[in-house]
C-alpha cells in the first residue's frame, strides 16, 4: 500500500481443481465495477488437478501494467500455500485460511492471521468447495466493501443454477463476512470510487477482439498454451461475428490454410506458442512469395523445446528473425501490454494488406493470460480498415492481368480468386510478373534479380508508416532503460520508483523488430548516459539485435529467464546495483516460487 | 456465373506449356482434368486448382484458373482454406504420391474426415520423380531406386482404403492412359458435395519403367464392368486390396448421406466468408464490451 495512492495487492493460493478462478473473478469485478484499475497474474502449472497456482489481483486507482511488489492479503487455500508464500507477507498485511485445515507457520509482526472455522460457520459436508466463498464474504470486511454488492455479484453468478444454489451461496458467504466482522480488523482504508466501472480482458482476448475488430473474417489454431485464449475467444464468438474458426491437425496446416483464406481476399490469423510457430516457418515464407497477407501469432512462453507451457519468457526473437528460409518481406511486432495487442490487430491487418506479405506478432504469456482493466471507451471497435490493392471485381476492359506485375512502388494489384478476367497463378517458386516460374525450366538471372527487388521494393519506405519509439520520463537521465514487448509496463513503473529515490531514469520501449526504427534508436541511445536493456530471456536476444542492426552496444543488462515475470523491484534493484557496483549483467531472484 | 458460351478443353489452358518428360502420364490427367470442367461448364474465374510441390504439382500452372503451387506437401491445407473461405469456387488440389501420402499425410487424414468439398486428384507414379527418383510411400516391397539401391524393405500405403476408412465420401482410382474414364470419374469428383479423392495411375517414364503402360494396361480392370456398388463400403475396401494380376479402377465408393463442411458449418448460411464486409456492426460492439464488464 502506498500512502498517497491506492495500491493493493490480493493473492489467492490453492492447487489446480480447487476452484481459484471464481473467488479471484468475482472481487476483480467488484473492483473494476467501481472504476478501479487491475492487473493480474496467474502464476501456475501444467496440470488439471493438484499441483500449485498462485493468482494475484493488483488494484489501483491509476493504470496499472503489472503485477506489482507487494502482496497485502493472502488467501490460503491449503496448506501448501500458506508453507510457500507467508514469509512474503510484510506488516500491515493479512492472510486469510481455513483454520479447520490449514495451520499458519510465523509470520512477521503485523500480519493480521484470519482463521475462518468453515465447517462451524457453515456446517457443510462440502467444507473443500465453500470454503472459497466463506473467504471471499470475510475479504468483503477486510477490504471495506458493502456485503450487498457480493450479494449482487453471487446472484449474477448462480442465477442459471436456480435459486437454491444462490441462496447457498450468499448464505455462506454472508456467515464469512459476519464471522470477519466480530474477529478480524478491516484495513485501515477507505476503497476509492473510480469513476465509471472499467471491463476486463486478458490478452489473449485483446488479440481476438482487435482481430475481429480488423474484419478477420478466418481463424485457424492449434491448441498450444499460452495461445489457446485466442482459440477460445473466437470459437465463443464466431457464430455472431460470422467469423470461420477451424481447429486443424497440426500447426502446419493452420498456417497454410491460413494462406489459402487470405488469397480469396479474407482476412485471415492464427496464433500458436514457440514450438507451434516453428512448425508454421515455412508457411510465412510461402505467404511472403506469393505475396499473400497473412498474420502469425506467437505467444511466447519458456523454452526451449516444449520448456515451461505456463511460464512466460520472450526467447522467441531470433526465431521470428530467423523464421523461413530466403530474404523476404514481413513484419513482426511485439505489442508492450493488452491494449496495445488490440490497437497491433487493426494496423497489422491494414499494413500486411498494403504490403502483401506476412506478419509476425510476438507476445508472451504475461500479456496474453494475465488479465487486465481496460475503460472501454479507449476500445476503438471500428478501427480504420485498408485493403490496399485488391481487385474484387472485374475492371472487364479485358486488360491482360499480370498478378505480379512490375511497379514503381513493388506493390501489384492482387486480384481474388472469383473476378473474372484476372486468372493467375501465386507460386512458391521464383516467379516473373506473368507467374511463368523462374525455377524450373526458366531459370533466369536477370528476371530473379528484377523479381527479388520488386518484392523489396515495397517495404522500402515502410518505417514512415510506422511511430518511431521515443523516450518516456525526464530527459537527460542517469539512465535509459531499453525493453520489448510486454515489459514496457512493469519498466515504466520501476523507472518512476527509481526517479522517486533519486535516481534519474527514463525508458525506450520497442514495439516494432521489423521494420526496425534502427537510426532513430541509435541516435536516442548514443546519446543516453547509461543504457541498461531489460529483457525476459537469458542471452540478451534484443541486445543482439540492437547490436546487429545500429552497432550500439549496452552498458550493463538486467536478464530474467527463470519462467516468472519482472517485479518492479526487481528492475529496481538491478539498476542499483549496477549503478553501485558497475556490474554489467544482472539477474534477479524470483522470490514467488510457483 | 454469368457464362453463357460453351466452355472446350481449351478455354483451360494456360499460356504455359508443360515441362513434364514425354511419355508422362501427368499429361493424360491434365488433359481428362481440363476436359471435365470444360464438360460442367465452370467458368475459370469460379475455378481454383492448388498444387503442393512436385512434377504432378507443375499441374495448376498449365490450367487457365486461381492457380496455386504452394509448398511441398501443403496442397489439401490451402486448398481447404480457400474453399472454406469462398465455398463458391471450385476448388481442386492437385499433386503427387509423395506430396500427398508422405510430406502431407496428415492433411490427408483430417480432410476426408472433415469432408470438406474439395476435389483431390494424386498422379501416383510411386517414385519421387522431381528429385531423380527415390522410393515413395505406394512404392512396392522391393522397389529398387535411387535411395534403396537393394530393394525397399518397406510395404506400401493404400490411398483406397485410406480414405475410405477416414471418412471420405468419394474414392475412386483412375488411369491416365484412360482420359475418358478418367474424365468422368473427376467429373464425379467435382460433382460429389464432400470429399473426393481420384487417386490416378500416372506413370513416371523416367524414374519408374516398370510401372509404367505395359504394367498397367494389362491388368487394369474397371469396377463398374465387375458390378460393384461404390455404396457398400466393405466391398470397396476388399478391392481396394487388391493388386495384382489385376487392379482396379473406377468409383470404389461413394455415399450422399454424410454433410459436407460447407453444409454443416453454420457460419456459411449467410454465404462465403469472400466478400463480406469487413468490421463490427455496432450491435456486435456492443456485445463484445457488455461481455467484457
Amino acid at each position: 500500500m502506498s500512502s498517497t495512492q491506492f495500491d493493493f495487492a490480493l493473492s489467492i493460493g490453492g492447487e489446480a481443481g480447487q476452484g481459484i478462478a471464481t473467488p479471484g473473478d468475482i472481487v476483480a469485478r467488484l473492483f473494476a465495477r467501481r472504476g478501479l484499475h487491475l492487473s493480474t497474474y496467474n502464476a501456475y502449472q501444467s496440470i488439471v488437478r493438484g499441483g500449485h497456482i498462485f493468482l494475484t489481483i493488483r488494484v489501483t486507482d491509476r493504470e496499472v501494467g503489472n503485477h506489482g511488489d507487494d502482496i497485502d492479503l493472502l488467501l490460503a487455500l491449503n496448506q501448501d500455500t500458506m508453507d510457500r508464500h507467508l514469509n512474503l507477507l510484510k506488516a500491515g498485511a493479512a492472510v486469510l485460511y481455513n483454520s479447520d485445515a490449514i495451520t499458519p507457520g510465523q509470520a512477521a509482526n503485523g500480519v493480521q492471521l484470519c482463521g475462518l472455522p468453515v465447517n462451524e460457520l457453515t456446517g457443510s459436508q462440502r467444507a473443500g468447495l465453500t470454503q472459497n466463498t466463506v473467504a471471499v464474504g470475510a475479504m468483503m470486511h477486510l477490504l471495506g466493501f458493502d456485503f450487498s454488492l457480493l450479494q449482487e455479484s453471487l446472484t449474477q453468478q448462480f442465477s442459471r443454477k436456480g435459486d437454491e444454489v444462490v441462496t447457498q451461496n450468499v448464505t455462506v458467504a454472508r456467515a464469512g463476512y459476519d464471522y470477519a466482522v466480530k474477529n478480524f480488523k478491516p484495513f485501515p482504508f477507505t476503497l476509492p470510487e473510480g469513476g465509471k466501472p472499467l471491463a476486463m480482458w486478458s490478452g489473449n482476448e485483446a488479440l481476438a477482439i482487435g482481430g475481429a475488430a480488423a474484419g478477420l473474417k478466418f481463424y485457424a489454431a492449434y491448441p498450444m498454451s499460452p495461445s489457446t485464449g485466442v482459440l477460445h475467444w473466437y470459437a465463443a464468438n464466431a457464430r455472431n461475428l460470422g467469423i470461420m474458426v477451424r481447429q486443424v491437425e497440426d500447426e502446419i496446416g493452420v498456417a497454410n490454410m491460413v494462406i489459402g483464406a487470405a488469397h480469396t481476399g479474407v482476412r485471415s490469423m492464427c496464433a500458436t506458442s514457440g514450438g507451434g510457430f516453428a512448425l508454421m516457418t515455412e508457411a510465412i515464407g510461402a505467404a511472403a512469395m506469393m505475396e499473400i497477407p497473412v498474420v502469425y501469432i506467437d505467444v511466447m512462453r519458456g523454452g526451449p523445446s516444449t520448456g515451461l507451457p505456463t511460464k512466460t519468457e520472450q526467447a522467441d526473437l531470433w526465431q521470428a528473425l530467423g523464421a523461413s528460409q530466403g530474404d523476404f518481406e514481413r513484419f513482426i511486432v511485439t505489442p508492450t501490454d493488452a491494449l496495445d495487442a488490440f490497437n497491433t490487430m487493426p494496423e497489422i491487418f491494414n499494413l500486411t494488406d498494403r504490403y502483401q506479405c506476412p506478419a509476425m506478432v510476438l507476445t508472451d504469456l504475461y500479456i496474453s493470460e494475465g488479465r487486465f482493466s481496460v475503460d472501454p471507451d479507449t476500445i476503438d471497435l471500428h478501427p480504420k480498415i485498408d485493403r490496399g490493392a485488391l481487385i474484387t471485381t472485374s475492371s472487364g476492359n479485358g486488360a491482360p492481368y499480370n498478378r505480379y506485375k512490375i511497379t514503381d512502388s513493388g506493390i501489384s494489384p492482387r486480384a481474388v480468386p472469383g473476378v473474372e478476367g484476372h486468372m493467375h497463378i501465386v507460386a512458391t517458386d521464383e516467379h516473373d510478373e506473368d507467374s511463368m516460374l523462374l525455377s524450373d525450366e526458366f531459370t533466369n538471372p536477370i528476371k530473379r534479380r528484377a523479381m527479388l527487388e520488386k518484392r523489396a521494393r515495397k517495404i522500402a519506405h515502410v518505417l514512415d508508416d510506422i511511430a518511431a519509439p521515443a523516450l518516456e520520463g525526464p530527459a537527460g537521465a542517469d539512465v535509459t532503460l531499453v525493453g520489448w514487448g510486454s515489459t514496457k509496463p512493469v519498466i515504466a513503473e520501476a523507472a518512476a520508483a527509481l526517479n522517486a529515490a533519486g535516481v534519474k531514469t527514463n525508458q525506450l520501449a520497442i514495439k516494432w523488430i521489423v521494420p526496425f526504427h534502427a537510426d532513430e534508436i541509435d541516435q536516442i541511445l548514443r546519446s543516453a548516459k547509461k543504457v541498461i536493456i531489460v529483457e525476459n530471456n537469458y542471452s540478451g536476444q534484443f541486445a543482439r539485435y540492437l547490436r546487429s542492426e545500429t552497432g550500439f552496444k549496452a552498458a550493463a543488462h538486467i536478464r530474467k529467464y527463470d519462467g516468472e515475470p519482472f517485479m518492479p523491484h526487481h528492475i529496481v534493484e538491478g539498476v542499483q546495483a549496477i549503478v553501485k557496483d558497475g556490474i554489467e549483467r544482472y539477474v534477479p531472484t524470483q522470490e514467488i516460487i510457483v | 456465373m454469368t457464362t453463357t458460351v460453351e466452355l472446350t478443353a481449351k478455354d483451360y489452358k494456360s499460356k504455359f506449356e508443360p515441362d513434364w518428360c514425354p511419355g508422362c502420364g501427368d499429361f493424360g490427367v491434365l488433359n481428362s482434368l481440363q476436359r471435365a470442367v470444360a464438360e460442367l461448364g465452370i467458368p475459370p474465374h469460379m475455378l481454383a486448382v492448388v498444387s503442393g510441390i512436385g512434377c504432378s504439382s507443375n499441374l495448376p500452372g498449365y490450367v487457365n484458373a486461381y492457380s496455386m503451387h504452394t509448398l511441398h506437401g501443403r496442397s489439401l491445407a490451402v486448398a481447404s482454406g480457400v474453399k472454406m473461405a469462398n465455398h463458391e469456387l471450385t476448388v481442386i488440389a492437385t499433386g503427387g504420391d509423395g506430396d500427398g501420402y508422405g510430406i502431407g499425410g496428415n492433411h490427408f487424414t483430417h480432410m476426408a474426415r472433415r469432408n470438406v468439398d474439395l476435389t483431390y486428384v494424386v498422379m501416383n507414379n510411386q517414385i519421387y520423380g522431381l528429385t531423380t527418383g527415390q522410393v515413395s510411400p505406394t512404392s512396392r516391397v522391393g522397389a529398387k531406386t535411387k535411395s534403396t539401391p537393394f530393394g525397399s524393405v518397406e510395404y506400401p500405403l493404400n490411398p483406397i482404403a485410406s480414405a475410405i476408412i477416414n471418412g471420405a465420401t468419394y474414392v475412386a482410382r483412375g488411369y491416365s492412359g484412360d482420359i475418358k474414364g478418367l474424365t468422368e470419374l473427376i467429373k464425379g469428383g467435382i460433382e460429389h458435395k464432400g470429399f473426393s479423392l481420384i487417386d490416378v495411375f500416372s506413370p513416371c517414364v523416367t524414374f519408374n519403367p516398370d510401372y509404367s503402360h505395359p504394367f498397367f494396361k494389362s491388368r487394369v480392370t474397371k469396377l463398374e464392368e465387375e458390378g460393384h456398388d461404390p455404396s457398400n463400403w466393405q466391398k470397396a475396401l476388399e478391392h481396394s486390396m487388391i493388386y495384382g494380376d489385376k487392379i482396379y479402377t473406377g468409383k470404389f465408393f461413394e455415399i450422399d448421406t454424410k454433410e459436407s463442411l460447407s453444409e454443416l458449418e453454420p457460419v456459411l448460411k449467410d454465404g462465403p466468408m469472400a466478400g463480406r464486409a469487413l468490421g463490427l456492426t455496432n450491435e456486435q460492439a456492443e456485445r463484445i464490451i457488455k461481455r467484457m464488464m
